[in-house]
């Protein structure tokens, strides 16, 4: 168990140093600061890890299926430009450093009143009614003018002069450490919140939300302290997207984002704390980075999303914890070679469908971008017969292959696992 | 104060046009283990669902120390003293049984919904869940998934979780259903020892059980009682007899 501790915070701090070091190793000598894209791409990375946990909070921890997660963090982000353009105009004397503090107020706030209605129910009414609430607020940002600004939004100068630290915060390096603090810290206090009466109960609320009733517990208030936490931080999250690109329109509050909060966490694993962080990672990745490459980068989420709804319904960081007591057992060199046998058709199975994808793609929108599709430097031909069916066959045979090595893969899989005699137990 | 702990005056409960409880009167003095018997579907389990506050009741009043509670929410209840177990098992499956004794500590010991209080800091909380372990025989399963737990280790937990709130007025719901035989002995033990200066009332199959454990047997037939007294006396009664207990002297 202390063995185990150990390694979970060796892990967290390494994760934390890799945070702080990354901007660094993508530092350019020629212009004398650091590449603008990996630091905005990292500053997304912060904030929407703080979407993802803060939604978490909801999914993973008290089994509550949001779907107007965006709703706090919209909230967050329009009152945080406001609150920056007062601190400008010299009427809210706060520091940079401590906005944030106020976002997350507002995403309090908002939650308090509308989770008041929302945690009435539970389950499937209640996933509706966080929907409808969604939409709701979608067309009040866009019907009142003077606070969420129309279509165009609402923007500010996050160049406030105010600083604890004596920052001007007019470059994306500063920023960026700002995002990470504020990761941190709502990281630790989310942390914390699991380890506390109303998160155990959250929990059990999750599990069986009768018996909370019958050990003195009103569910329903459980949901309510939980939702208005959520929130918080949520709203935090949303403040930090607004001193970040300095506008922010009816995007930040809208369905798509309470779906990427959604897609977040299930990917990363909604059962441990750390997994919403590493769905955010992943998915700010394929966004901003496969994005530059491929059209249909958002196919590739949903596929993965349906893949790991299908197959690893615990997400990554589950597919990690479950190797735990092969591991312990220290037998984790047996599952090796069964890995690289799974893994080859793997990858041909997923370069076969990456190939469909891509043709498709450059048959329709690549056209008429006049772009064309380039593969190890050869202009390949999308209207010849020969990159379909090569990429055809690639799918089905790695498909077909996959499944049998997958089969051999389990035997191997549960013949460890049974000599392990397993113990289980999850918090 | 009457000396009644639970009292029922002519409740009935109906779904529908379907009557479940007829008019069911009961006093269960303090202290006593009072079981209730009845062929299936006579309403046993649906009385424990009007006590506890699962269902509402239709007609007539509950009362809790001489509290009515009829029409209160179930956690109100519970706050009030009075705490009851399900015939089919219900606890946190995915929480450890030392976390599912705690949570079943955590009102009765003042927490509310706390969001600032450490846990692992609160030592009058673990050392109290840790007995309760030790009491129930758990100990060695204390990090285990509740979920995983045998039937019989679940039965036990179900139990504890029900007694661990230090609630005055205890309802099991067949208690040892399902269990073979040294099970049921164990716990019969079990319920013997931890019922201790409290008051009992349970819903069993077992006769054996229910002749060894109740000071007092009430038959509930088709939502009505038909008998209600000491064993001996319950035993002899030919109503009983004719629609119970007749298939008990022929086992």
């Amino acid at each position: 168990m202390t063995a185990s501790r150990f390694w979970q915070i060796s892990i967290w701090i390494l994760v934390l140093a890799l945070a702080i070091a990354a901007p660094w190793a993508f530092y350019n000598y020629h212009t004398g600061r650091q590449s603008g894209f990996v630091i905005s791409m990292l500053s997304q990375m912060g904030m929407m890890s703080i979407l993802a946990l803060s939604y978490n909070m909801l999914l993973g921890q008290a089994g509550l299926f949001s779907l107007c997660h965006a709703t706090f963090f919209g909230i967050g982000g329009y009152a945080t430009i406001h609150f920056l353009n007062m601190a400008s105009a010299g009427s809210l004397p706060l520091p940079m450093e401590l906005i944030p503090l106020l976002s997350g107020l507002s995403g309090l706030g908002l939650a308090i009143v509308l989770g008041y209605i929302a945690t009435k129910q539970r389950a499937t009414a209640f996933a509706m009614i966080t929907l409808g609430i969604g939409e709701l607020m979608v067309t009040s940002a866009l019907m009142f003018q003077h606070f969420f600004g129309g279509e165009g939004g609402v923007n500010t100068n996050r160049m406030i002069g105010r600083s604890l630290f004596g920052l001007t915060y007019a470059q994306g390096i500063q920023v960026y450490y700002l995002i990470l603090a504020w990761t941190l810290l709502s990281a630790l206090a989310m942390f914390f919140l699991t380890m506390t009466p109303l998160g155990r109960m959250a929990n059990a609320s999750r599990d069986n939300f009768e018996r909370v009733q019958f050990v003195g517990y009103d569910p329903r208030m459980v949901r309510f302290f939980q939702f208005a936490l959520s929130g918080l931080f949520a709203g935090i999250g949303g403040g930090l997207y607004a001193i970040t690109y300095e506008i922010v329109t009816f995007d930040a509050l809208a369905a798509p984002l309470s779906a990427n909060a959604l897609l977040m966490a299930y990917i990363g694993g909604s059962a441990s704390f750390g997994g919403p962080i590493l769905g955010a990672v992943l998915i700010t990745l394929l966004q901003s980075g496969v994005s530059l490459m491929s059209n249909s980068w958002l196919v590739y989420v949903g596929v993965l999303f349906i893949s790991m709804v299908i197959f690893a319904p615990s997400g990554i960081m589950g597919l990690v914890t479950a190797h735990g007591p092969i591991v312990r057992g220290g037998q984790l060199g047996r599952l090796a070679v069964p890995y690289i046998r799974v893994l080859v058709p793997g990858i041909l199975m997923v370069a076969g469908f990456v190939g469909l994808v891509e043709l498709t793609s450059f048959l329709t929108i690549g056209a008429a971008q006049g772009k064309s599709l380039v593969l190890f430097g050869n202009k390949i031909d999308v209207h010849a017969t020969l990159p379909w069916l090569s990429a055809a066959v690639c799918l089905l045979g790695g498909g077909f292959w996959l499944r049998l090595e997958a089969r051999s893969f389990r035997r191997v899989w549960e013949g460890l696992m049974q000599g392990l005699k397993p113990q289980r137990s999850v918090a | 104060m009457s000396d009644a702990a639970l009292a029922l005056k002519n409740v009935g409960k109906a779904f529908g046009n379907l009557e479940i409880i007829r008019g069911v009167s009961l006093d269960i003095a303090r202290g006593e283990r009072h079981a209730i018997i009845g062929p299936n579907g006579a309403g046993k389990t649906t009385l424990f669902n009007l006590i506890s506050g699962r269902f509402r009741i239709s007609s007539g009043e509950i009362l809790l120390n001489d509290v009515r509670i009829d029409g209160l929410p179930p956690h109100k209840i519970n706050r009030m003293g009075l705490s009851r177990s399900f015939q089919i098992t219900s606890i946190f499956h995915r929480l450890s049984v030392f976390e599912n004794l705690r949570c079943a500590l955590l009102w009765s010991m003042g927490y509310r919904y706390s969001f600032w209080t450490p846990l692992w800091l609160q030592r009058e909380l673990t050392a109290r869940t840790d007995a309760m372990l030790e009491d129930l025989n758990l100990t060695p399963r204390r990090d285990t998934a509740a979920g995983l737990l045998s039937y019989a280790d679940q039965r036990a937990l179900e139990i504890g979780m029900t007694i661990a709130g230090g609630a005055s007025v205890i309802l099991l719901d067949e208690p040892t259903a399902g269990m073979s035989n040294s099970e049921t002995d164990n716990a019969v033990a079990l319920i013997r020892r931890v019922s201790k200066g409290k008051t009992l009332l349970m819903v069993e199959h077992d006769m054996k059980v229910v002749f060894d454990l109740a000071d007092v047997i009430t038959v509930l037939v088709y939502g009505q009682v038909i008998a209600s007294g000491p064993p001996h006396i319950v035993r002899a009664n030919p109503a009983v007899q004719e629609a119970y207990l007749g298939a008990l002297d022929a086992a």
